[in-house]
């Protein structure tokens, strides 16, 4: 077949088989017909992922990475590059975008099930994926030597040396200094510019080629593969190109848009995006009133200020971030989709959803006494999800809901009473309700009525 | 390991408190700012390079692009303008050192480039109309939203003096007027040679002055961005009936 061709593509296909890869991944990669919004983020992600490569060469070329001279030359970049000021404001803005692109992606997953067999090796390199994406954000963010550049790293480098015994040596190895400076800018730069990018690029390569090899999970959480017509093509099926191509042209066009938006007219989203205090020069001798990470690293942020022990802390933050990985071995439920599981699911999946928003809502505030209850509580119901997620994996029998539900709320009253004073008594044993509310609901919900009922799966995918 | 595990305690504990240490320095004045008057950024500028240039440096921003971007001639900015020995392409820095500025007024002078971008136009439009007269500071003059400033009150000769109005807690209840204008914290206790109206105008100049500084390609960025925004559109009408013609046989 691709023997057949002529001229330059044909002389090339005889050496590097283009025209199969091609075939293979885009004119004859069957998808699911059924794709909905949802399903735009991946694609999405990969256009932010080229964009921030491509902007971050141009912005490399003016950069200087050297304390005396990066927040200078990041100013140089806004006034006397030319359209530097348009590269700077994609790469800072694509950076939020890509979270905000990634966390929509995530959440898709979640919803139709998409880490579930057989495709746990892609949410695995996806959540990898995430992981270093944070890094990379974390270590671009000291490079404009601003206030909350410096007080940021400081702050984030010192949670690696709550770590008992080895701490101190490795916050000390992180930043090649006793304090955030030079060595620690110098570094930063050379992991964010080269090392974690390729790391990056190999991963997103291991996500699609995975994806590639077992084929996308669809709205229904269908899998296509089981009905093929005479020549083995998915009935359910339809080309990627031209089919998803064109369509991915109008996501990217719709993304591009209202990025565009904030690039052109909200370059700082009031602070959100480009915080107001890194329009200072980063200055080791006056710590800044309030050190607040940017909008996308604020949910865990909150985990960790909700644990007073700092190493505690440490530990519960790493945990809302590895139980992720978890996730393909947490949910075992058969049903993928969001459409055909339970009521009782469905709350869960929502009281996730308003617990992760209200943990990023309280990383960027000051902390108060009703603050930081909240912040247990939001953190408490966060890792509850994938309790709950584990114990609605199969059917059980009212007292295994039962057990389950005496044993949390056992854990949960038993660390209120560790922590309770006279001071903070009412306040505990008030939003103790928010926990045992939700642990009612979701756990003896199950045990005695039958909101945990899946539904039936058709076994084409609808519409 | 303490040392450090304390750090990040007290990370957090400022993070706490700040909302309440902020809460209290509030700019206390609005200001409008317009891009588009370029008449006001051309008063700013002249008011920006006679009365901060020469203690403040703005090392990031460039002769030749403020008068390209305001609309100056090069003759007159050289003639009326500069007045530190720097050339028409180069930045605008400022003779004194660090040491001397140091020395005399016990903190450097910040450079104000990109300050409007990091404090914001209200914080210092109410910062420049701040200074009141206080007996317990050295200078004779205190200001309202950065008390213990090192700044002496500049722009006195303009404003005049005013002092702290003594605030009489009962009245505010009585009237409970939430509804009211917030009044002015201060009352003129010596006449300067500006009006109030008139030196709020020239305070409104210089930060509309400021914040274009803190950010010279506002200018280009926001007219780029609708024709940008127009060409999304258009292609995004395209890709749409494109998608739509392709998509005919699933549906």
């Amino acid at each position: 077949m691709s023997n057949e061709k002529q001229g330059i593509l044909g002389w090339v296909d005889r050496r590097l088989p283009i025209g199969d890869f091609w075939e293979a991944h885009f004119s004859k990669y069957y998808a699911p017909r059924n794709f909905n919004f949802w399903y735009f983020f991946g694609s999405l992600a990969l256009v932010i992922l080229v964009m921030q490569i491509l902007t971050g060469i141009f912005l490399t070329m003016h950069y200087k990475p050297d304390a005396e001279l990066a927040f200078a030359s990041v100013e140089y970049i806004m006034r006397d590059v030319n359209w530097g000021w348009l590269i700077r404001y994609m790469h800072s803005t694509g950076a939020s975008a890509f979270f905000v692109v990634i966390y929509m992606h995530m959440l898709r997953g979640l919803m139709y099930g998409s880490f579930k067999e057989p495709r746990e090796l892609i949410w695995l390199f996806g959540v990898l994926i995430y992981v270093c994406l944070m890094a990379e954000a974390f270590m671009g963010y000291l490079l404009p030597w601003g206030q909350m550049s410096y007080w940021g790293a400081q702050v984030i480098v010192n949670l690696f040396g709550t770590i008992p015994v080895i701490g101190d040596q490795l916050a000390l190895f992180i930043r090649g200094d006793y304090v955030v400076s030079d060595a620690t800018l110098n570094r930063f730069f050379a992991l964010h510019v080269v090392a974690v990018p390729i790391v990056l690029l190999g991963l997103v390569f291991a996500h699609i080629a995975a994806l590639h090899t077992v084929g996308s999970n669809n709205p229904d959480g269908v899998e296509i593969k089981k009905d093929k017509d005479a020549d083995g093509i998915p009935l359910d099926g339809i080309p990627f190109h031209p089919y998803y191509t064109v369509k991915d042209i109008v996501g990217i066009v719709v993304f591009l848009f209202l990025f565009s938006i904030v690039v052109f007219y909200f370059p700082e989203m009031n602070g959100y995006f480009l915080e107001h205090a890194n329009f200072e020069p980063a200055n080791p001798l006056a710590t800044p009133e309030h050190i607040a990470p940017v909008w996308y690293f604020t949910p865990f942020y909150t985990v960790l200020r909700a644990i007073p022990n700092p190493f505690g802390g440490v530990l519960a933050m790493g945990a809302a971030v590895m139980i992720l990985f978890f996730l393909p071995w947490i949910d075992k439920n058969k049903v993928k989709s969001i459409r055909y599981r339970s009521i009782l699911y469905k709350v869960n999946l929502a009281v996730f959803l308003v617990a992760f928003v209200w943990l990023g809502y309280l990383g960027m505030q000051g902390v108060t006494p009703m603050r930081s209850e909240m912040a247990l509580r939001m953190s408490e119901l966060y890792f509850l999800f994938f309790v709950v997620l584990g114990v609605y994996s199969a059917n059980r029998s009212t007292f295994y809901y039962i057990k389950w539900f005496v044993i949390i709320i056992a854990i949960i009253s038993a660390y209120d009473l560790y922590r309770s004073n006279t001071e903070i008594a009412a306040l505990v044993w008030q939003t103790w309700l928010v926990p045992a509310a939700f642990l009612v609901v979701a756990l003896l919900g199950a045990a005695f009525t039958n909101l945990d009922q899946d539904k039936t799966v058709p076994e084409r995918v609808t519409e | 390991m303490k040392l450090l595990a304390r750090l990040i305690v007290s990370a957090i504990i400022l993070s706490a408190s700040n909302s309440f240490a902020a809460g209290g320095n509030g700019p206390a004045f609005h200001v409008n700012i317009d891009m588009d008057n370029r008449a006001s950024l051309q008063r700013g500028a002249t008011l920006f390079v006679n009365r901060c240039l020469s203690c403040h440096s703005a090392q990031f921003s460039r002769y030749n692009r403020v008068a390209e971007d305001l609309g100056i001639p090069q003759a007159v900015m050289e003639e009326n303008m500069m007045f530190t020995g720097r050339k028409f392409g180069q930045t605008m820095t400022v003779a004194m050192t660090t040491e001397n500025a140091t020395e005399w007024f016990g903190a450097p002078p910040p450079d104000l480039s990109v300050k409007a971008r990091a404090r914001g136009a209200d914080w210092i439009y109410s910062f420049l109309k701040g200074y009141y007269v206080s007996e317990d500071s050295p200078r004779g003059v205190d200001n309202l939203m950065l008390p213990g400033t090192a700044m002496p009150h500049v722009l006195w000769d303009l404003q005049g003096y005013q002092a702290l109005k003594a605030v009489d807690h009962t009245d505010e209840h009585a009237e409970s007027g939430h509804a009211a204008a917030p009044a002015s914290p201060f009352e003129l206790v010596q006449e300067g040679k500006m009006t109030a109206v008139e030196y709020d105008r020239a305070m409104t100049d210089l930060v509309n002055y400021l914040v274009y500084m803190g950010e010279p390609a506002q200018l280009k960025r926001k007219s780029v961005g609708v024709g940008v925004l127009f060409f999304l559109a258009a292609f995004g009408v395209i890709a749409y009936f494109l998608k739509k013609e392709y998509w005919k046989d699933i549906h």
